[in-house]
Formats: structure tokens, sequence, C-alpha cells
């Protein structure tokens, strides 16, 4: 629904004085002054705040918790202005404001959301998310992670992996089995606690990149206490499932791996160049040379245009998707399909890449490359887990199958 | 410009589904078939489609047109797919009928597209020589002779080109084979003296022609445009017309989907519905993307086309690319899955098969659109 326009211009005019007033001078092109001064960490740590204040590092939820309790309209806004004066709305942890919140709001009793969300605005708490082990990763519904009930606590043993950035964070938001005896999706309870606590293991992970972003976690008789449990107990995995929505539409925006595959559905069709260039192809022409103002490798050319020919889709499919909802249409359907068609696109761009640059794509580190071709080899590296995280692209097929199209079990 | 129908745009599909389910179900392009109709299609249904405005959809009111777009075309269109409806729009509206919107003067306009709006005139597009689509290689001769010209040559795939009244003939005044300049468009009456119009029939059942001019008499005033500059017309007509035919494919693209994964839940092997093998739930949610992806680009690319975008030509070859791919794959795969009884005549798969196969060769494949497009994006 389209918002009454006054109200709009009012708080539009609203937010610029406070803007205006508010951003620190480094973090905005240019300064007031026309200067441009470096930042410092303080500018970074000013400007969070005094925006978390306002509950716009979590513009969409309600103020009664933190948030800014804005529209999408006035959402749209905010993130314009911030544009205009150079800036930008500060970001708070990551698993906390785009995948945690959201559930807390849905499904976490009054103390628990008072508690844990106003944290998450002020950017307080780095969360992490303990979904995966190793013996539940497609089949998550597996997992053995156990939690038995002691007087006001719940004693966690066993490991959690693939967990991001466990190593930099406060607190998990978990997923344990507390009835053994249930069938597998009945026995699952959804529980938060602090991870700076005795009986906690942290041990990052090396990956084929390189890379050490995600962490083995593991549990020794850790207690957790049982008022941090959410929603029912043994009710956890309708708030995994949903937590894993949210997860899958962020990881249609943005994936880990070469370059900047994803098409921004908010900006793609507004400024559309004059002239629509490639990326890809202008990666490879130094190293492929040119032909007729063509690429001289009409085979690597042709797989260029294939990725941007289906770019271009992608990003109309994102854009229909909003379209859509609007218009008051239902769109699950075709968002069930963006994680799995952007993490094949994003692992194919990366291949692409390699072929582009040849041997040049082979160089690990030191002499003889430079940084850029260093980090498309990682990155091309790092996209190989983009179709296995988040929910496997196989995983992903089955749920188009039977969800979307209904296709018997 | 959003991309979902408006409400006026749903009630227009709802209204062509209906009538293409009376008047022009699958079954009436088969008995066209098996009768060898031989004009392919029925008049009447053709001049009911015309009283109904479609026909007119892209005209304006001046000529007797509903002054509408491509957006409301497509609509109509993408129900044809779903039919398989052999009617000229293609020729008739998208490439003869364009051709003369685009470069014709008023009074040829106010000559021939009333007619076309009517449904009482069938127009062709006599361009293509070779088996392949290159929209420059134009060898027919247009040699000034006297006030006018005379036209030699022979035309391939000229899509119903055995009934149309009239052929607007691409032919060189200037340049050689693969330019660019030089080619010129001429109108053309089917009776003229020196022309051969040798129906050809099709694998969908459809019918385009074989011409031959030799050495056929035309006035001045029957150049459409400018002299040696046909080439302009020819790629605007080109590019509405990949995007209109990316309408149909969509429509057909759509059915084929449905009847498939329907046939998946029903059909039952090793004591078990075949839907529930992993194998054909794979195959069927990547269709299931394809059509979405195939979905989005072409109500795009009809709502640019009305809205005059530029990159309008990226967009098209973007659209039928992407939809000969999508065709060829669908109908691919539904035949596959429809095992046996998917190569049976009797089975309308096959016929989904061959008309998607001649849509993807028809104004480029996908091959030749990729090319463009990547051109046309400074690769």
């Amino acid at each position: 629904m389209a918002e009454p326009s006054e109200s709009i211009d009012a708080f539009r005019r609203e937010l610029r004085t406070f803007l205006d007033e508010n951003c620190p001078a480094a973090l905005r092109n240019p300064a007031k002054d026309g200067s441009k001064p470096e930042p410092t960490p303080d500018d970074y740590r000013t400007w969070k705040d005094r925006m978390a204040a306002r509950g716009y590092t979590t513009p969409e939820w309600p103020k009664e918790y933190g948030g800014g309790g804005l529209s999408k309209g006035e959402l749209a806004v905010l993130r314009e202005e911030a544009e205009r004066i150079g800036s930008y709305v500060p970001a708070v942890s990551f698993f906390g404001a785009s995948m945690l919140g959201p559930v807390l709001l849905e499904f976490a009793n009054e103390e628990q959301k008072r508690e844990h969300l106003p944290k998450i605005t002020r950017g307080e708490i780095e969360w992490c998310q303990g979904y995966s082990e190793p013996g539940a990763g497609s089949d998550l519904a597996g997992l053995q992670t156990r939690a038995v009930r002691d007087g006001d606590h719940y004693i966690i043993n066993g490991s959690k992996i693939w967990t991001t950035n466990a190593h930099q964070s406060d607190w998990m938001f978990c997923l344990v089995r507390t009835d053994p005896k249930a069938p597998k999706h009945d026995g699952i309870s959804f529980i938060l606690f602090d991870l700076r606590v005795p009986g906690v293991t942290i041990s990052p992970i090396q990956l084929i990149s390189g890379q050490s972003d995600f962490c083995q976690v593991f549990f020794e008789d850790v207690r957790a206490e049982a008022r941090n449990l959410v929603g029912p107990l043994n009710g956890g995995w309708t708030i995994a499932k949903r937590l894993l929505q949210h997860e899958r539409q962020l990881l249609s925006s943005y994936m880990p791996g070469v370059g900047d595959a994803a098409p921004k559905p908010s900006t793609a069709p507004k400024t559309q160049p004059k002239q629509p260039r490639s990326g890809l192809a202008e990666l490879a022409r130094p190293y492929v040379g040119e032909k007729d103002g063509c690429l001289a490798d009409p085979a690597l050319r042709d797989r260029i245009a294939q990725w941007e020919l289906d770019a271009l889709c992608f990003g109309l499919s994102l854009k229909r998707s909003g379209d859509a909802a609007k218009a008051g249409q239902d769109v699950g359907a075709t968002t069930s399909m963006f994680k799995l068609y952007m993490s094949e696109m994003n692992k194919r761009r990366a291949e692409i890449t390699i072929s582009a640059l040849g041997t040049q794509g082979l160089g690990w580190s030191g002499d003889g490359f430079n940084p850029t071709e260093i980090a498309n080899t990682r990155g091309w590296l790092r996209s190989k887990g983009n179709s296995i995280e988040g929910g496997t692209s196989e995983v992903q097929r089955n749920v188009i199958a039977k969800r979307v199209l209904g296709l018997p079990d | 410009m959003a991309l979902v129908l408006t409400e006026e745009q749903e009630l227009l599909r709802e209204s062509a589904a209906d009538f293409l389910a009376e008047n022009s179900p699958v079954t009436h392009l088969r008995a066209l078939r098996d009768g060898d109709d031989e004009t392919g299609f029925s008049k009447a249904i053709w001049k009911n489609m015309a009283e109904l405005g479609w026909t007119g959809i892209v005209f304006p009111e001046a000529v007797g047109g509903a002054g509408l777009g491509f957006a409301e075309l497509g609509v109509v269109l993408e129900e044809c797919g779903r039919t398989l409806a052999p009617y000229p729009f293609l020729s008739t509206v998208l490439l003869g009928g364009r051709a003369v919107l685009l470069g014709g003067s008023q009074a040829q306009q106010e000559a021939i597209l009333p007619g076309v709006c009517s449904g009482d005139r069938l127009l062709a597009l006599a361009f293509q020589e070779k088996a392949h689509f290159r929209p420059y290689d134009v060898e027919t001769k247009a040699e000034i002779a006297g006030d006018g010209y005379r036209l030699t040559g022979e035309k391939i795939f000229v899509l119903d080109g055995h009934v149309a009244d009239q052929l607007i003939v691409a032919a060189r005044t200037a340049g050689s084979n693969g330019e660019r300049e030089g080619i010129t468009l001429f109108v053309v009456d089917r009776a003229s003296d020196g022309i051969t119009i040798q129906r050809t029939r099709m694998v969908d059942s459809r019918n385009a022609a074989r011409v031959s001019l030799d050495g056929v008499a035309v006035e001045s005033g029957a150049v459409l445009g400018e002299v040696d500059a046909g080439a302009d017309i020819l790629e605007s007509v080109f590019d509405g017309a990949a995007i209109a035919l990316s309408a149909e494919m969509l429509g057909l693209v759509k059915e084929v989907f449905e009847r498939t994964v329907a046939y998946l839940k029903t059909r039952e092997q090793f004591g078990a519905r075949i839907g529930s093998f992993q194998a054909l739930k794979h195959r069927a949610a990547e269709m299931f993307c394809e059509v979405e992806l195939s979905n989005v680009i072409t109500l795009d690319a009809l709502r640019a086309a009305d809205a005059g975008r530029d990159g309008l030509s990226r967009l098209a070859s973007a659209a039928k690319a992407r939809l000969s791919d999508a065709a060829s794959l669908i109908t691919c795969e539904a035949l596959q899955m429809h095992g046996g009884i998917g190569m049976t005549d009797e089975e309308e798969i096959g016929l989904f098969l061959k008309r998607a196969k001649t849509a993807e060769l028809t104004l480029g494949d996908a091959a030749y659109h990729r090319d463009r497009f990547a051109r046309l994006t400074g690769f």
C-alpha cells in the first residue's frame, strides 16, 4: 500500500535534520565543510550508537523492542537519505539482525523479546547460528546435540559445525534435541545461550580457499538458562524452518565468492546505464584479447553472454517478486528458487572467471600474481560452498518439487 | 513498470483463453493438419479474432487499431502459445503490418493497415534467403527500370506467404550481400507478374512459402521508407517480432511444463507415482526455474517495447535467446518424461515439440541472439 505522501515527506524532513546533525563528518562524502577527514574507530562507534538509539540499525522492528518502527516506505527513505549524504545505515550482528531477530519477534515470549532484541539493535551482542552438526548436514533434523533439564538450566552436550564466525561471537541460537524418543522433527528445541561459559570449545576450520570463517563448536556440560528456550519445548523445528527461510532469502542477495555477482533488486531497474557493460567481459578482455570489438575467445564469450543473460533474468525475477508482493499476490513459489539459482550462478561466475584468467588464475600467494588474481582464485574455491551452505542445491530442488510443484513423496 | 498483469490485462487473458478453448484448442490444429487445409488456419476464426480487436492491438486508432501495446498483445499471444493456435499474428501483424507502420508513408498505412486490423488482409515479409537468419544477407536485386524497379531473387521461409495478399520484399538497391546499407523494402501484390509462390508445409503444421521473383515490376511508390535504409525498419520490426514470438513461446513453455508436472503426479510405475522419483523431481525443479526466468524476461521486454526503452534490442535478444533455449529444454524433457506415449502422434506433446522447434529457429536461434546480446553489452 502506498503511504500518504505528506507523512513520508514529514518523515524525510525530520530525518534529514537528524542525519545532518548526527552523522560524523568523516563518514559522509563530502563532509559538510567540503573536507574529507579520515574516519576513526570512534566515528564508526558514534554513528552506530546514534543510529541505534533511534532503532535505525534494525529499522523495521517495533519501537518497543528497540527497533525503528519504520514502514517499508520509510525504510526506503532512510536508505535514500543516508546515501544522499554519502553515508550508510550502520549494520549490527548479521545473524542477530537478519535471522534471529525476525524469529524472536514471531515466536519468543515478551521477556525474551525485551531482553534480546534491544541488544541486537545496539550491536552489543554478536550472534552465531548453531544448526549443522557433523552427523546432520542436509538432514538437519537428524541433529544429536542433547539438552537435558536440570533445575533452571539445560545441560548441553554435543557439537555444532559450519558455525560462521563462532570464534568472534558472544551468543549462539542453537537447535538441540530435548526428546530423543520422539520422531526426529518433534524432539527439537530452539535455545539461546552465552558462549563465554565453561564447557564451550571453538575451533576454526580452514577451508580449501585458505579462509577460516567457519568453526566447529564443542559443548561439554554447558549450562544454558531454561528461560532462554524459545517457543514450546520440543517445538523448535517450526522456528528452525522459519529461520532458514530468512537465511535463504538473504543468501539470494549475497554469496561469498568471486566479484559482484549479486544483482540488486532495489537498484537494478532504476539505474540502468545507457551502455550496459559486463563485469566478466571487462575482466576477461586483457587476458583473452579482442577481435572486431568482441572478446577473441568465442567459447568463453558465449559462456559470459549466457551468464549475463541469466543474471539479467534473475534480477528481473527478484523485481517481479517485489512487484507481485506489492500487488498482494503470493510469492512463496518463486522465492524458493532464488537460493538455488543464485548459488549455482555464483559458482558458474567463478568458473568463468578462472577460465578468463587462464594460468594467471592459478596463483596462491607471493610473486607473479596480482592481489585481484589471487582473490579471484580463492573466491573460486570459496564459491564451491555456495551450493552447500544454507541448504544444498539438492535440498532446494527437493523443496521446489514438493512445496511448489506438489510432487508426491 | 511492474512485472505483473494489470486488472485489464488479466481480463483480456481470461477472455482470450475462453475464446481459444472454444475456437482453437490443440485439436483444431490437428484437424487442420489432417484435413490438409489449404490455408492452414480458418479465415473465419481470424476474422473473429479481428472483431475481438486482437489483430489491431498494436496499431493506432487512426488505421482501425486499438492503440494498445505489446503488453496486451503479449497476453493474447501467450494464450495462443498454450493452444498452438496457428494464426498469422507473426506474419501479418508483427512482420508485415509493423513494417508498414514503422516504414510506410501515411498513404501506405491508410491503404494497408485498416485491412490488417479488420482481418481482411494478410501480409508476409519476404526477407530470408538462406537457411539461417542473418538480417543483412539479402541478394535479391532491385534494379531501376523506368520510374520503378524490377525485383529478381529467391526468398525462403516466408511465413504465411502462401496466403498473403501482399508481400513486403527486402531487396538490394546498393551494396553487397551481408552489408547493412543498401537494403530497400517494397510492397508487392501477390498477383504481380513474375512472382511464383510455392507453399511449404512445415513440421509444426504451419506454412511458409518459397517466393521466386523474376523481374517483378513495381512502381517507385511501392518503396517502404527510404531507399537503401530498409535495415533500419527491419531491425525494429525484428525486435518487436522476436519479443512477441517470445510471448507465444512462453505460453507454450508454461503449458507443456504444467502438463508434464500433472503427468508426473498421475503416471505410476514400480508401484509409485513417477513424480516421487528424485531423478525426475530435480529436473522438474530446474524446469520451474527456467519457466520463471522465461516469464520475467518476456514480461519485461514487452513492457520495454511499449515504453520505447533504451536497449530494447538487447532485451529482445535476451528474451528470444532465453525462450528458444527454454522451449527446447522443456519440450524435450516433457517428451522424455511422458515416455513412449510422448512419441505417439496421438499425444499432444509432440505437437508442442514441433512448434517449439519452429519458433526456436524463426527470427534467429539462441546462439544468434546470445551473440547479438553480447555485442550489445559491449563484448
